[in-house]
Formats: C-alpha cells, sequence, structure tokens
C-alpha cells in the first residue's frame, strides 16, 4: 500500500447549519451560514484560503453546474475553486479534493464546501427523473427511487438471514429509535423527536419492507471544513483534529450483472474500509473505531454497514442492536448527531456533515453536553451513494 | 404444400365483467349483454400483446429463418414509423426482412395472412410471422366498450412443415360504413347497430362464405369447424344455420370471454380450433370488415408434433378480474389522475440512442463472452466477471427468451406509477446474467424471492407531447 494520508492534515475549523425544510434559506444562504462558522472556527480570514473544493450533487435544482456559484456567493478571490459531485459522497470527495491540496504541499490552507438545497422540486423525496443514471439507463432500467432501491436490501437481507418480515422489522425500528433519540438531543437537526418502536413499526410503508420511518430525512443544509498541513495546524488551534484515512470505493458492474453478490451487504463499503483501516493502522475497528457516522439514507443500510465496516460479525448485527451497542451511552455509538435518519440528508453536505460531528465530538465541543462522548479516540464517517448494486462508497477516519 | 407451419396467441391477463361496466355506466342507458372482456394492463398495447403472441409462435422456431413479419391491426400506436418493424426488433428477428403493417380494417388479419400465404407461393418468401392485435380505445359507455376486448393472435406461413395447409380463399370487399375514425381521432364512430347487423354482418359473412364453398365446388358440411367474429349473438348462430351448417361446427367466437378482438378475432378462433384439430380436419375461417375474407385449410399429420405453447386455451384460463371500472379509465388515460409532481417529470426519448441501443432496449440482448461463458445484460464490452476482465470478446445473447428467479424485490409507494406500488427488482437469469427490472402482471403479497419468472415486452411510457411510445421488458411471475 501507498504510504497514505495519515496525519498529513488536519482540520483546523468547521461550521454546518442546521438541516431541514429550510422554506426561507436559498443554496446561497446555506453556504454563507455554513462558511460564516468555519472560518470563525478556524481563526482564519478569506484571504488565509488558497483553493477551494465545492460539493453539490443535484445542481440543476439549486446553484447550476460549475464552481462559480460558490466563488461567486462568498467573493472568493480569483482563487481556484473545483466542484465535485460523486452522488452522496459528494461532500467527502471535496473533503478528499482539499486534503490531497495541502498534503500534497501546492497550498497551505484549503477549504471544502458542500451545500445542497432539495426543498424546490415540489415533490417528497429525492429529485427523480429518467436521466439520473445516464441516457441507456433511462430507457432500460427499472423506474426506481432510493428507498425502493434500499428496500431490496432490505428484502435479500432478511431472506439471506432467515428473519421473517415482522423480525427484519423489528431489528431496523430499533436503528431508527437510536437515531431519533440522538437527533432529539441535537438543536441542528432536521427531525427532533423521539419515537416508539411500535410507531416505527406501523408507520405507512414507502418502499416495501422500509415504512416511513425506516427513511432519513430529505432536507436542505451545508457543511465546511479548514484544512492544512499536520505541521502548521497547531499555529491555528490547540486542539486540530488530523486526517487518518480517505478511502473511497466503486461498484465495478459485478454486483448488478454478475450472480455473485449476495444482494445483503455493500460491496464497496467492505473494500473502502479494509483500506481505511490499514491507512489509519487500524487492526480491529470494532474495538478500535469510538464511535461513526455511517450513511444511514434507510435503517436498513446502517445494519449492513455496521456488518460491513466489521463493527458487527457478519449476519450478528441484530445481536448487537438489540443488546444496545450502537446506542449514545453504548460501546461504540453510531449516528450520535442523529444521522441522516434525523439530522437530514442534504445529498452534497452530508459527508462533511458526519465529519462535523466526528471533529466536534473528539474536541469535546458539542453543542449540548449530553450528546457528548467520553473520550473518544478514532471517529470514521462513511458515505454510501447511489444503490447497492451500483455505488460508491466514502471513508474517512479522524482522530487527534 | 403453403399452409401454417405455427400458431401462438396472447390474451392480457385481466379480465373485466361487463357487469362492471354496466355498473359504472348503466346511467347512459348501457345495458352490455353478459360476459366479460380481456383487458390490457396500463403497460400493454397492441404492439406488446403482437410481440406475446409472436414469442408464443416462434416457440422451438429459429428466429433466424423467419424472413417476413406482416402486423395486422386497428389499433396501431403510430402512422408513421412502421409499426411491424418495432415488433421483429422486439422478436430481434433479423434485419433482411421484409416488414409490413395491414391497418384500417378489423379484416386486416385475414388479408395480412393471405398477402403471407401469397408471398410464400410466390416463392419470395420461406417463413412470414403473421401478427394480428388489437388494443382499441373505446369512448366510456359506448356499446364498444363491452364488445371490443384485447387480443392477439400469431401464424407462422410457409411452404413446408405445414400443419395445416392453405387450400383457398375468396374475398368481398365493399365501403361499408359501419364504423370509422378519421386520421387524428381517438375513438370510433359507429353507425346504427342494426344497420351494421342487417346490412353488413349477416350479409357479408354469408357472402364470402358462399362465394368460397361454390368457387371450390365445396359443402359447408365438409368442414370440421368454421369460424367468423362473434359480434351478435343471435346472428352469429343464424348465419351458420342458414349456411347450412350445424351448430357442432361453430367455432366459439370468444366473444364473451375475451370479447372481440377486430383484426386479432379470426386469426384467434383459428389458433384456438387448430389447439384441438386432428389430421384431416377442414377448417373454414371469416373475417368482417369492410367486406371481408374467407380462407379455407386442411390440417396434416404435423399437427401431432406441435410444441406445448399457451395459444388460446391456456391464456383464457390464465386470469384475474379487474374489478375496479375506475382503474380501468385510470389504465386507459381516459380519466386524467394525479400522480403527484414527482409523476410529471417529462420523459423525453433521444431517438438517436435509441437506434443505437435497439438491440438491448427493444430485444433485450445481451453479450456473452466468448472467453469465460458469463452471459451479461445490457451488452458489455469488457467482461463484467472480476477473474475474467476480456475486452471486446463478446457474442450477441439474446435475454428475451430465457427464465430466470426473483433475487430480490420491492413494492415502491414512492415512484410515480398509475397502479401503486411499483413492483420491481432484480432478476438472475438461468445460464447467468443478473439485472434489474420492473415486474408486472403481479401483486406484491405473491412476489417472493427465489420465485420463476419470464420476461415479457411491454409500454413503458407514452410522451404525449413527443408522441413517443416508449417500450422496453418487464419480468413476470411465469404465466400458468
Amino acid at each position: 500500500m501507498a504510504e497514505g494520508i495519515k496525519d498529513k492534515v488536519a482540520i483546523i475549523g468547521m461550521g454546518c447549519t442546521k438541516f431541514g425544510e429550510l422554506w426561507d434559506k436559498s443554496a446561497e444562504d446555506l453556504m454563507v451560514d455554513a462558511f460564516k462558522e468555519c472560518i470563525e472556527d478556524a481563526g482564519i480570514e478569506k484571504k488565509d484560503i488558497n483553493a477551494a473544493w465545492f460539493g453539490v450533487h443535484f445542481e440543476e435544482q439549486s446553484v447550476g453546474k460549475g464552481a462559480t456559484s460558490l466563488a461567486l456567493t462568498l467573493k472568493l478571490p480569483f482563487i481556484p475553486v473545483t466542484r465535485v459531485e460523486n452522488f452522496c459522497a459528494t461532500a467527502t470527495e471535496a473533503f478528499r479534493g482539499a486534503c490531497y491540496g495541502v498534503a500534497s504541499g501546492a497550498y497551505d490552507i484549503a477549504m471544502a464546501l458542500g451545500v445542497e438545497k432539495l426543498k424546490d422540486t415540489g415533490y417528497g423525496g429525492l429529485p427523480g427523473g429518467p436521466g439520473l443514471m445516464g441516457t441507456k439507463n433511462a430507457l432500460i432500467m427499472p423506474k426506481l427511487t432510493a428507498p425502493g432501491a434500499f428496500a431490496m436490501m432490505a428484502t435479500r437481507y432478511f431472506a439471506v438471514y432467515g428473519l421473517s418480515p415482522e423480525e427484519g422489522k423489528k431489528m431496523l425500528a430499533k436503528v431508527s429509535v437510536k437515531s431519533h433519540y440522538n437527533g432529539a438531543r441535537n438543536p441542528k437537526a432536521h427531525l427532533r423527536r423521539e419515537v416508539t418502536e411500535e410507531q416505527i413499526i406501523n408507520a405507512p410503508i414507502i418502499a416495501w419492507p422500509l415504512g416511513l420511518f425506516d427513511c432519513c430525512g430529505v432536507s436542505d443544509g451545508a457543511a465546511a471544513a479548514i484544512v492544512t498541513r499536520a505541521d502548521m495546524a497547531k499555529k491555528f488551534r490547540p486542539d486540530p483534529i488530523h486526517v487518518k484515512a480517505l478511502q473511497v470505493a466503486l461498484s465495478s458492474g459485478e454486483e448488478l450483472m454478475y450472480t455473485k453478490w449476495d444482494g445483503a451487504h455493500v460491496e464497496t463499503t467492505c473494500r473502502a474500509g479494509m483500506l481505511a483501516y490499514e491507512e489509519a493502522g487500524v487492526k480491529n475497528p470494532r474495538e478500535e473505531i469510538s464511535m461513526a457516522e455511517v450513511h444511514d439514507c434507510f435503517s436498513i443500510t446502517e445494519a449492513v454497514t455496521m456488518e460491513d465496516l466489521q463493527f458487527s460479525p457478519r449476519g450478528k448485527v441484530k445481536e448487537d442492536i438489540e443488546a444496545g451497542r450502537f446506542n449514545l451511552d453504548g460501546p461504540q455509538p453510531i449516528q450520535p448527531d442523529g444521522g441522516l435518519k434525523c439530522f437530514g440528508h442534504p445529498i452534497g453536505a452530508s459527508g462533511l456533515r458526519m465529519i462535523y460531528e466526528m471533529y466536534k465530538q473528539l474536541q469535546g465541543k458539542v453543542q449540548l453536553p449530553e450528546r457528548q462522548i467520553k473520550n473518544p479516540k478514532l471517529g470514521l464517517t462513511h458515505n454510501l451513494g447511489g444503490f447497492p448494486p451500483m455505488n460508491i462508497v466514502s471513508i474517512a477516519i479522524i482522530g487527534l | 404444400m403453403v399452409g401454417i407451419k405455427s400458431y401462438g396467441a396472447y390474451i392480457p391477463r385481466y379480465r373485466m365483467n361487463h357487469n362492471t361496466i354496466f355498473m359504472a355506466v348503466a346511467f347512459l342507458g348501457t345495458f352490455p349483454p353478459p360476459g366479460e372482456n380481456a383487458v390490457a394492463n396500463h403497460d400493454e398495447d397492441t404492439l406488446t400483446m403482437a410481440v406475446a403472441a409472436g414469442i408464443d409462435c416462434l416457440s422451438g422456431v429459429k428466429r433466424e429463418m423467419v424472413d417476413g413479419l406482416y402486423l395486422a391491426t386497428t389499433s396501431q400506436p403510430y402512422m408513421v414509423r412502421q409499426n411491424s418493424a418495432l415488433v421483429a426488433t422486439a422478436l430481434d428477428l433479423q434485419s433482411n426482412i421484409r416488414t409490413a403493417d395491414f391497418i384500417g380494417s378489423t379484416k386486416s388479419g385475414t388479408t395480412g395472412l393471405l398477402s403471407a400465404f401469397d408471398a410464400v407461393k410466390a416463392g419470395m418468401s420461406n417463413n412470414i410471422l403473421v401478427c394480428a392485435s388489437d388494443c382499441r380505445l373505446s369512448k366510456p359507455g359506448s356499446p364498444q366498450e363491452s364488445l371490443y376486448g384485447d387480443g392477439a393472435a400469431s401464424l407462422l406461413v410457409g411452404s413446408d412443415e405445414a400443419i395445416a395447409t392453405f387450400e383457398g380463399s375468396y374475398s368481398v370487399s365493399y365501403d361499408f360504413p359501419d364504423r370509422w375514425r378519421a386520421s387524428g381521432e381517438k375513438f370510433e364512430h359507429a353507425w346504427e347497430d342494426r344497420f351494421i347487423r342487417d346490412s353488413g354482418y349477416r350479409q357479408f359473412i354469408s357472402e364470402v362464405i358462399s362465394g368460397l364453398l361454390k368457387k371450390y365446388s365445396l359443402n359447408i358440411k365438409d368442414f370440421t369447424k368454421i369460424m367468423y367474429p362473434g359480434l351478435y349473438a343471435r346472428e352469429h348462430g343464424a348465419i351458420a344455420k342458414r349456411l347450412g351448417a350445424d351448430p357442432s361446427q361453430l367455432q366459439d367466437s370468444l366473444l364473451s370471454t375475451v370479447g372481440d378482438t377486430g383484426s386479432a378475432s379470426p386469426l384467434m378462433m383459428l389458433v384456438a380450433a387448430l389447439e384441438s384439430a386432428k389430421p384431416g380436419d377442414k377448417i373454414l375461417v371469416a373475417s368482417f370488415g369492410n367486406g371481408g375474407d374467407a380462407l379455407f385449410f386442411e390440417v396434416t399429420e404435423k399437427i401431432k408434433s406441435v410444441a406445448d405453447r399457451r395459444a388460446v386455451k391456456k391464456h383464457l384460463n390464465s386470469k384475474k378480474e379487474l374489478t375496479s371500472y375506475e382503474k380501468y379509465l385510470a389504465f386507459r388515460n381516459l380519466a386524467p389522475m394525479d400522480l403527484g409532481m414527482r409523476g410529471e417529470i417529462s420523459i423525453r426519448t433521444p431517438m438517436s440512442a435509441l437506434f443505437r441501443e435497439r438491440k438491448v432496449v427493444l430485444a433485450l440482448c445481451g453479450s456473452k463472452c466468448e472467453k469465460c461463458g458469463t452471459p451479461q445484460y445490457p451488452y458489455q464490452r469488457v467482461c463484467v466477471n472480476p477473474d475474467c476482465g476480456a475486452i471486446d470478446q463478446m457474442e450477441d445473447y439474446r435475454f428475451s427468451d430465457k427464465k430466470g428467479v426473483i433475487f430480490t424485490y420491492t413494492g415502491d409507494n414512492l415512484a410515480a406509477s398509475i397502479d401503486p406500488p411499483s413492483i420491481y427488482g432484480l432478476v438472475d437469469f438461468d445460464g447467468g446474467g443478473r439485472f434489474w427490472f420492473d415486474f408486472t402482471d403481479c401483486d406484491l403479497d405473491s412476489v417472493k424471492v427465489g420465485m420463476p419468472v419470464e420476461m415479457t415486452f411491454r409500454r413503458r411510457y407514452v410522451d404525449e407531447s413527443s408522441g413517443v411510445h416508449g417500450y422496453s421488458w418487464k419480468a413476470t411471475p411465469i404465466r400458468a
């Protein structure tokens, strides 16, 4: 393996807006809000930023193509700004660009900012349309939605591990109960109400077997990070957070078109996870990763991800969920900020939102102390963009 | 001897009882006779049914042999863009074939068949697939609504190996204005029923059959079965009686079980007759529409070796009742339904891409790696087998005739659909290959992981603004 990114880059400032159905905020407003908090936290001025990476997924709904909207909105002074897009991993890709930019020595200080304005479509769920997956797919793919695509993974998981729909839905309900508990304690979260297992199981079906509370919020929001080379970080703050690993893996086509994939796990998460652990020097993820924000676009995604990231043995996540392992007071808290489920999921901002939560937890600076995890060492973030048989996964590990 | 080499049919799964129609539109004074109609699903039309009947007819037939495809209908989706060429593409026939649309009259089914016999007799063609299909749109409350049913039939015409030899024909043509639909119109107009029955139906069928008998010096009693459309049930029997036929000779018109299927009707009856025919049987079939054609056949020994297929009999027995008239209106887009703003997202078909990908989109063809033998859909240039990865070592591979099993599925209530939930999933094909497809003709409760499925050609969408009817393949539980 290559030398890797471990301890070469430090995060010195972050910002994150409140997520939600923000009818009175434009994408530009959200960029400014995240940017303001971010540079105040870093204690720098705009002129200190050498380069920026800008993430937005559904640009047609908000800012349009290219990166000019970020430059114009923030009045960035003729610096390089690159727009990136890679499904739900968009913000992590922006972060990766900024990290590699400073690690290479090309820049001293770089910014990553991700934004998404979803609530200008006029309907629930993510923007749809036949063209999203390209010309050929528009003519042959089923007219699927995100809940439907992930529901197929739940169907498959239940079948592979012999769970009845009732047993399966009960397991998944516990995932959402936990995230709602956490989200209710987070002022910036989109959905701030606790729900019971019973409410979740009896909720209307969105895509069988997934019900309303198995699905994450569709939200507006933005998040940003300022990074610098590790050797310069202490100049800006006493508690910079270091990047330990950054990995990305994409489907090879064999999940969708070859017949070996079992449909009950996400191959890209397994692959990117193994590489990230190697890069970060993590030998036992179940013990060494203190906490994580994973891509819980749907309850089943979180459950499967626990196995794919080796937090739970294969096929055994149900036992860990039932034991409360991933609860805020458990040994390995997952989604301490509420996750996509309750913090919300503005696609192009989500990866940076996850890093924001890990960053604040590692610094011991969570907004409300009741959510603060004690002495975390390593935090992991995980994005899964696309659909289980056809996706991108990005993983970041950060620590003190 | 020129004759019929193979037969097939298609009847959609849904049936609507005439009583359902009566309950909905009785206030208009519509009183249909007892019976039920075959009703195309929301994703079916004339072309999808023609393809289904064609597949049934081609069971056991090498498709490379087919050198012509004739489509007969009165309800073709396209006025310009040859419908038969689209059907031939979906059936993955060769491109060096003759295709033609026979349209404009319900006798077009027999006329298309006659033209196929002519071409084969003249030595110009060897194997012509004739598909007759009708899925007619009727005005709610009109007599046609309960009269018309949806269905298709298909016959392979050739010069050898005939299961029934073509013995002769007689035709009459009249500009009979019983029903008409001008260019650009959505619905038919019809003159008074009694006029159609007394001046047309009764006259032409008698004339064309008598003409045939006279021309070939035959007696009506020579025939094992005689058949012609059954638009007017009582008159249907009376004509046979006047011709001197015994009621046992008269083939069921399918009127009360399928409905009048227009161009397909005489051919569907012929297929049904062939299903129970014995060597030596003589069969007479006549059509009705601006006159009519009469044809007669003699069944050969080869009838005994016809492979199992669904044809009319199995399709008739495989059904589900459509109990909601409102749903029927929605399926036919006869009442605007709110699909939400997600349903308003416009579809634009890139025609150049559709043509380039026609084998993938319309024929469900993928590729098979020549190096490792892995079938893959859609066509790949780089082999998807991670242990192979060969580049440009592919041969064409047709998936439309492969069965498979459901790998996983969902029933999606968020996706915009006229018949929610949208059921779709991944299919593992027998022999290899996996892809995801919409499912159709099934209910969510009945779908299971591991359930066997087959592929069916369906209408994917109609883009009113550009006039495009889009098609693709869906998976469906194997029909009994």
